[in-house]
C-alpha cells in the first residue's frame, strides 16, 4: 500500500477546517487568516486531486488507489477507491470549493469563520461520497453532507431560510432512510457491504426491485427528479451564494453518481425494468421545469428550475445503457457543475451589490457592467447548449444515446432545448439589455478582481471542454465500457435463467 | 492557407475587439484587414480548385469521440465549399469596409466589427465542414452572431425582442436538424458526409417505424434536415424572424440576412443532394415550400412601407426560388442564384443603408421621394441592383432566375411546370415591388417633414466604394459565371460535390418560356411608374376597394398574431399553471407542507395529554396496568 492519497484528499479539508477554527479575528475586523487558511487548504487539495488525475491509469477499469481498513471487524470495512467516473467528480469538487471560498470574501458578512468551516467540512464529505467503495461508508458521507448544508442554508440564508432548510432536510432525509434500510437488507442478503464484492455476487432478482426503489428514492430526491424537486428552488433561493454554488455544482451530482455506481452496478435487472419510469419522470422534468423556469420572477429560482431540467437529461442518458448516453450524462453533469456554479455565482455578484434577486429590479446592466455582461452572456449560452460550450457536448451525446432507445422520448426531450433558449435569453434580455431601469443601478461597480478571476476560470473551462472534451472522455471510456459490459452480461444471464 | 481563411476572421474578431483600447480605428482596421486577406485567399483557393483541381480535406483535430460517435474538426474544400468561401468572404470584406463609414457615429464600433468577423468565422466553419456536427456548430454559431447583431442596439426593446425571436425560431429549425442528425447516426453509424453518402444507396427502400408511422428512412431524414434549412433560410412557417431581424444595423442585414447566413439552408440541401436525390417525396416537399414562400413573401413585399422590410421579404422570396430550384433537382442552379443574389441583394441593402444614413435613420418610403438628384451614386447603384434582382436582360439575376424557370420547365414533371409558372408570376411581382421601392424613394415629390431636403448629402467614399464593387458583381457575376456553373459542362466544375440522379434535357424548351420573364419584368417598369408616380389615385382606389386583401398583406398574412395566440400564450400559461398549481398547490401542499402540518397537528394533540395533574397520570397508569394484566391473564 502506497501513500494513501485518497484519504489525504478527503481529510485535508477537515484538518484545514480545524486550523480555521483556531484563527482569531481582531474586533470589528474581517477574519483574514481564516480566509487564507481555507483558500490554502482548498487549493492544495485541488492540486492534489490534479496529481491524482495525472497518475490515474485510464486503460483499466479496476478501482485504483484502493485503501482498505477494517472498521467494525468482519462487518464494515473502510474501503476507498476510484475509477474513471469518480475521479472527475472529485476534481469538480476540489475545483468548486476554492471558488466558493473566494466568493465568500465579499458576500458573507457575519460568522465568516464558521461559514468557512462548514464549507471545508462539506468538501470532505462530498469527496468521501465519490471515493467510497463500501455502502455503509458511502451512506455515512452521503448523509453527513446534509448537516453542513442544512446549517449553511439555515444560518446564512435569506428571510425564509428556516422553512427552506427544513424542506431540504425533510426531502433528502426521507429518501435516505429508505436507502439505509436497503443497505441493511443487502448486508443480510449477500453478507457484505463491499461494493466490488456485490458487483461480483449479483443480488437475486426478486430482491432487486425493492432495493432499487429504495436507492432510487434517495437519489431521485438528491438529483432532483420530478416530482420531488420542489425543495431545490426554495433551497437555492434562500441559500447564500456559496451554498447555492455547491448545491448546484456538486450535491446534485451525487444523485447521478449514485445511479451510475450503485443502481446500475448492483441492480442491473431492476434498472432495466424501471427504464420506463425513469424516462417518463425525466421527460416530465425537462418540459415541466423548463416551462416553470420561463415564468419565474426570481433569478435564482429560474436557474434552479433550469437545473432540474438539465438533470432530466442526465437521468435520461444514464438509463440508455449505451455509450453515448452514459458518457453524455457524465459530461452533462460536469458541465452543469461548471455552468450552474457560474450562473449562481453571477447572480450572487448582483445580489451582493443590490440585495435583490428579482428580475424586474434590474435592466440595462450592460451600460454600467460591461465585463459582467460579457461573462453572463457566455454562461447563458453555455446553459442553453450552444455548440462550442461544454453544455452542448453533454446534451447532444445524451440525446444521441436516447435516440437509440426511444424516438419519442428523445424528441420530447429535445423540445427542452428550445425552451432553454427561451428562458435563458429572455432572462438575459430583461436583466442586461435595455435602458438602465433605475438610478441605483447606475452606481454599482463592475466585477472586482476576485470575481473576475473566478469568472475567467469558469469561462475558460466551459469553452475549453466545449471544443476539446477529449481529456474528460478519455478518462471515462474504459470505466463506461466496463459498466456497459457488466450490465449486458447480467441482463443476458437473467434471460438465460428464464 | 485553408486554415488561414477560416481562422483569420476569428483572430480579427478577438484581437479587433481587445485592441479597442488603442482606438476604434485600429480595431476596425484589424477586423477588416483579416477578413480581406481571408477573401483574397479564398479567391486563390477557388482558382486553384477550378484550374488545378486542388481540393482536399484538412483535418484539425478530433472533437468528440464516444463509441462509434466520432467527430472531427476539419476543413473540407470541394467545389461547393470553395464557391461558398468566395461569396462569404467577399461580401463580408465589403460589408466590413462599408461599416467603417456606416457605423461612424456609433460608440460601439469595435464590438460591431468584432461580431461581424465572428459571424464570418462561424459561417466559414459551417461551409467547410466535412460532417454534420461541425456544420451544426457553425449553424448555431451564425445564429448566435445573428442574435448578437440584431440586438446590437441593445437599448431598443424592439431590437432585443427581434433578436430573441430570431434565435428561437432558428432553434425550432435546429431542433428538426438535430433530429435529422440523430437519425443519420442511428442508422448509418456516422455523421461524416462521405461515409454517409456512400451508404445511402443501400438504404433507399428501408422503412422505419417513426412514432408509430411507417416511413421511408431517407425521406424522414431529408424532411428533418429540411426543417433546419427552413428555419435558417426563413421559409414559410419559420420565416417570421427575418423581417423583424431588420432591427439590426443595415450592414448586418446585407451580410447576414441577405448574402450569407440565410442561404445556409440552400447550401445544406445542395450539400445533402446525395440523400435528397433518393427521396422524391422530400424533393417535392422542398419545391412546394420554396414556391409557397416565393409567392407569399413577394405578395407581402408589395404593400410594406419600411424600405428594409421590403428588401427582407424580397430576400425571403428569392430564397424560395433557390429552394424550388433545389426541389426539382437543379442544385447547381440554386447555388448559382445564391451566388448572384449575394451580390445584388447585398448591394440593395447597402444602398438602402446609404439612404437611411443620409436621412437620419428614416426607413419609411412614404417619407422619402425625389432623392435621386441628391444621391446620384446611391441611386444608380440601387437601380442597377433592382435591375439585377428583377432579372433585367444580361444582368446577374437574368441568368440565374431565368435558368431556374427554364430548368423547372425542362424537368418535365408536373411539379416542374407548376414551379415554372410560380417562378414567372413571382418574377413579375418582384419587379413591381422593387420598382415601387425605387420610385417611392428616389422619384416623385420629397415627403419628409422632419428633415429639410437641402440637408441631404450623398454618402462618403467608404460607403460608396463597396457599393461600386457590388455593382460590378450585380452586373457581371451572371454573365461571367453562367457557362461555368450551369452551362452544358457544369459537371466539370461541380465534380462530385453535388449529386445528380437525373439527367437534364433542354431540347424541348419552347421559345416562349425563354422570353416571357424578361418581357414581363421590363413591362413592369413603366407599369409601376404609372402606378406609384403618375397615377397614385388609382392605387388608392384599389386599396379601398379591396381593403380586406390589403390588410391581409399588410399584416403579413397574420402569422405573428397566430403564433402569439397558438404558441406563445399557451406556453406561458402552461408555465404559470405548472408553477402555481403544480409545484405550489399540489406537490408542496400534499408533500412537505402537508406532512409538517400533520406532524404539528399530532404533536399539538399530544401536548394536550400532558395536563400536569397527578390524578390524570395516575388514571392512565392504572389503565395501562390493568390492560397489561388482562393481556397476561388471557395468554398464559
Amino acid at each position: 500500500m502506497n501513500f494513501p492519497i485518497l484519504s489525504s484528499i478527503i481529510f485535508l479539508p477537515l484538518i484545514g477546517s480545524f486550523f480555521v477554527f483556531l484563527t482569531k479575528a481582531e474586533k470589528n475586523e474581517r477574519n483574514k487568516s481564516a480566509i487564507y487558511v481555507s483558500i490554502f487548504t482548498s487549493v492544495v487539495n485541488f492540486f492534489l486531486s490534479l496529481f491524482l488525475w495525472y497518475s490515474f491509469d485510464n486503460t483499466t477499469s479496476d478501482f485504483q488507489f484502493v485503501e482498505e481498513l477494517n472498521w467494525i471487524s468482519g462487518i464494515i470495512k473502510f474501503k476507498l477507491g476510484i475509477d474513471g467516473i469518480s475521479i472527475l467528480f472529485i476534481l469538480l469538487t476540489t475545483l468548486i470549493t476554492p471558488i466558493c471560498v473566494i466568493s465568500c470574501i465579499n458576500s458573507i458578512k457575519s460568522r465568516l469563520k464558521e461559514f468557512l468551516i462548514a464549507i471545508l467540512i462539506l468538501e470532505t464529505f462530498m469527496i468521501g461520497v465519490f471515493c467510497s467503495l463500501d455502502l455503509v461508508i458511502f451512506y455515512l458521507f452521503f448523509e453527513a453532507g446534509l448537516i453542513p448544508m442544512f446549517l449553511i442554508i439555515g444560518i446564512w440564508g435569506g428571510p425564509r431560510k428556516v422553512y427552506s432548510a427544513f424542506k431540504f432536510f425533510l426531502f433528502t432525509l426521507l429518501g435516505s432512510v429508505l436507502m439505509l434500510v436497503a443497505i441493511i437488507a443487502i448486508y443480510w442478503i449477500v453478507g457484505t457491504t463491499d461494493v466490488t464484492e456485490i458487483y461480483k455476487i449479483q443480488i437475486p432478482k426478486e430482491f432487486q426491485y425493492l432495493l432499487w426503489l429504495a436507492f432510487f428514492s434517495s437519489f431521485a430526491v438528491k438529483l432532483p427528479m420530478w416530482p420531488v424537486h420542489t425543495w431545490l428552488p426554495d433551497a437555492h433561493v434562500e441559500a447564500p451564494t456559496a451554498g447555492s454554488v455547491i448545491l448546484a455544482a456538486i450535491l446534485l451530482k451525487m444523485g447521478g453518481y449514485g445511479f451510475l455506481r450503485f443502481s446500475i452496478g448492483m441492480f442491473p435487472i431492476a434498472s432495466e425494468y424501471f427504464v420506463p419510469l425513469i424516462f417518463t419522470l425525466s421527460v416530465i422534468a425537462i418540459i415541466y421545469a423548463s416551462l416553470v423556469a420561463l415564468m419565474q420572477e426570481d433569478m435564482k429560482k429560474l436557474i434552479a428550475y433550469s437545473s432540474v431540467a438539465h438533470m432530466g437529461f442526465v437521468t435520461l442518458g444514464i438509463f440508455t445503457f449505451n455509450k453515448q448516453g452514459l458518457e453524455g450524462s457524465i459530461i452533462q453533469m460536469l458541465s452543469h457543475g461548471l455552468i450552474a456554479a457560474a450562473l449562481f455565482f453571477s447572480v450572487g455578484i448582483l445580489y451582493d451589490r443590490t440585495h435583490s434577486r428579482l428580475i424586474k429590479s434590474y435592466g440595462g446592466l450592460v451600460n454600467s457592467l460591461p465585463k459582467y455582461s460579457f461573462f453572463l452572456m457566455i454562461f447563458v449560452l453555455a446553459s442553453l447548449g450552444l455548440p462550442g460550450t461544454s453544455g452542448f457536448v453533454g446534451e447532444f451525446l445524451v440525446l444521441v444515446g436516447v435516440f437509440k432507445s426511444n424516438f419519442l422520448v428523445a424528441i420530447l426531450a429535445s423540445t427542452g432545448v428550445i425552451l432553454a433558449a427561451a428562458y435563458m435569453l429572455w432572462l438575459y434580455k430583461r436583466v442586461i439589455f435595455g435602458n438602465v431601469s433605475n438610478n441605483d443601478l447606475k452606481k454599482i461597480s463592475d466585477v472586482n478582481i476576485y470575481e473576475f478571476s473566478i469568472l475567467i476560470i469558469l469561462t475558460t473551462l466551459v469553452i475549453f471542454f466545449g471544443f476539446y472534451p477529449d481529456p474528460l472522455l478519455k478518462t471515462i471510456h474504459v470505466s463506461i465500457d466496463n459498466l456497459i459490459n457488466n450490465y449486458n452480461l447480467a441482463i443476458a444471464k437473467a434471460v438465460v435463467l428464464k | 492557407m485553408e486554415y488561414l481563411i477560416v481562422f483569420l476572421p476569428l483572430v480579427g474578431a478577438i484581437f479587433g475587439y481587445f485592441s479597442k483600447y488603442f482606438g476604434d480605428l485600429i480595431s476596425q482596421f484589424i477586423a477588416t484587414i483579416s477578413v480581406s486577406i481571408s477573401a483574397i485567399l479564398s479567391a486563390i483557393v477557388f482558382y486553384n480548385g477550378v484550374f488545378y483541381n486542388q481540393y482536399g480535406n484538412y483535418l484539425i483535430y478530433e472533437w468528440i469521440n464516444s463509441g462509434k460517435f466520432i467527430v472531427d474538426w476539419s476543413i473540407y474544400i470541394d467545389p461547393l465549399s470553395s464557391i461558398m468561401l468566395v461569396v462569404v468572404t467577399l461580401v463580408s470584406a465589403l460589408v466590413h469596409i462599408y461599416s467603417i463609414g456606416y457605423m461612424n457615429h456609433d460608440p460601439h464600433k469595435p464590438r460591431f466589427m468584432s461580431y461581424l468577423s465572428l459571424f464570418t468565422f462561424f459561417m466559414l466553419v459551417l461551409v467547410v465542414s466535412d460532417n454534420f456536427l461541425q456544420l451544426f456548430f457553425g449553424w448555431e454559431g451564425v445564429g448566435l452572431s445573428s442574435y448578437l447583431l440584431i440586438g446590437f442596439w441593445y437599448k431598443k426593446n424592439s431590437a432585443n425582442n427581434a433578436a430573441i425571436k430570431a434565435f428561437l425560431v432558428n432553434r425550432v429549425g435546429d431542433f428538426g436538424f438535430a433530429i435529422g442528425i440523430f437519425l443519420i447516426f442511428l442508422f448509418f453509424g456516422t455523421v461524416n458526409y462521405n461515409e454517409l453518402f456512400q451508404q445511402v444507396p443501400n438504404f433507399v427502400n428501408t422503412e422505419i417505424i417513426f412514432l408509430g408511422i411507417n416511413v421511408n428512412l431517407i425521406t424522414i431524414i431529408c424532411l428533418f434536415l429540411f426543417i433546419g434549412a427552413m428555419g435558417k433560410s426563413a421559409q414559410f412557417f419559420l420565416h417570421t424572424w427575418l423581417p423583424d431581424a431588420m432591427e439590426g444595423p443595415t450592414p448586418v442585414s446585407a451580410l447576414i440576412h441577405a448574402a450569407t447566413m440565410v442561404t445556409a439552408g440552400v447550401f445544406l440541401v445542395a450539400r445533402c443532394s446525395p440523400i435528397f436525390e433518393y427521396s422524391q417525396f422530400a424533393l417535392n416537399f422542398v419545391a412546394i415550400i420554396g414556391m409557397v414562400t416565393a409567392v407569399f413573401a413577394a405578395s407581402v413585399a408589395l404593400v410594406q412601407n419600411d424600405i428594409k422590410k421590403i428588401i427582407a421579404y424580397s430576400t425571403c422570396s428569392q430564397l424560395g426560388y433557390m429552394f424550388f430550384a433545389a426541389g426539382i433537382g437543379a442544385y447547381h442552379v440554386a447555388i448559382f442564384h445564391l451566388f448572384t443574389h449575394a451580390f445584388f441583394k447585398a448591394l440593395l441593402f447597402l444602398g438602402s443603408g446609404s439612404v437611411i444614413h443620409s436621412l437620419n435613420d428614416e426607413q419609411d418610403i412614404n417619407n422619402m421621394g425625389g432623392l435621386w438628384k441628391k444621391m446620384p451614386y446611391t441611386w444608380i447603384s440601387m437601380v442597377i441592383g433592382t435591375l439585377a434582382l428583377t432579372g433585367f436582360p444580361f444582368l446577374a439575376g437574368f441568368y440565374s432566375k431565368d435558368a431556374i424557370i427554364e430548368f423547372a420547365y425542362a424537368s418535365g414533371t408536373q411539379i416542374g411546370y407548376i414551379a415554372a409558372g410560380v417562378g414567372i408570376f413571382t418574377a413579375f411581382l418582384t419587379a413591381i415591388y422593387s420598382w415601387r421601392l425605387i420610385f417611392k424613394t428616389f422619384h416623385g415629390k420629397y415627403n419628409n417633414k422632419k428633415l429639410n431636403k437641402t440637408e441631404i448629402h450623398e454618402s462618403g467614399p467608404v460607403i460608396l466604394l463597396p457599393l461600386s464593387a457590388l455593382v460590378l458583381g450585380a452586373v457581371f457575376s451572371g454573365f461571367l459565371f453562367k457557362d461555368f456553373l450551369i452551362g452544358n459542362n457544369f459537371l466539370d466544375f461541380w465534380k462530385s460535390s453535388i449529386f445528380f440522379a437525373k439527367e437534364f434535357n433542354h431540347s424541348h424548351l419552347p421559345n416562349w418560356i425563354l422570353i416571357i420573364t424578361p418581357i414581363l419584368v421590363v413591362t413592369a417598369i413603366p407599369l409601376s411608374y404609372y402606378l406609384y408616380i403618375r397615377h397614385t389615385k388609382l392605387l388608392e382606389k384599389i386599396k379601398e376597394n379591396s381593403n380586406l386583401i390589403y390588410q391581409f398583406l399588410l399584416n403579413k398574412w397574420y402569422f405573428d398574431e397566430i403564433y402569439e395566440k397558438l404558441l406563445v400564450k399557451p406556453i406561458k400559461n402552461a408555465g404559470s399553471f405548472f408553477w402555481k398549481k403544480g409545484d405550489e398547490k399540489t406537490i408542496d401542499r400534499f408533500g412537505p407542507d402537508g406532512i409538517s402540518k400533520i406532524i404539528k397537528l399530532i404533536s399539538k394533540k399530544a401536548v394536550k395529554l400532558q395536563t400536569g395533574y397527578i390524578f390524570d397520570y395516575a388514571f392512565v397508569m392504572l389503565l395501562g396496568f390493568s390492560l397489561l394484566l388482562t393481556f397476561f391473564i388471557i395468554y398464559t
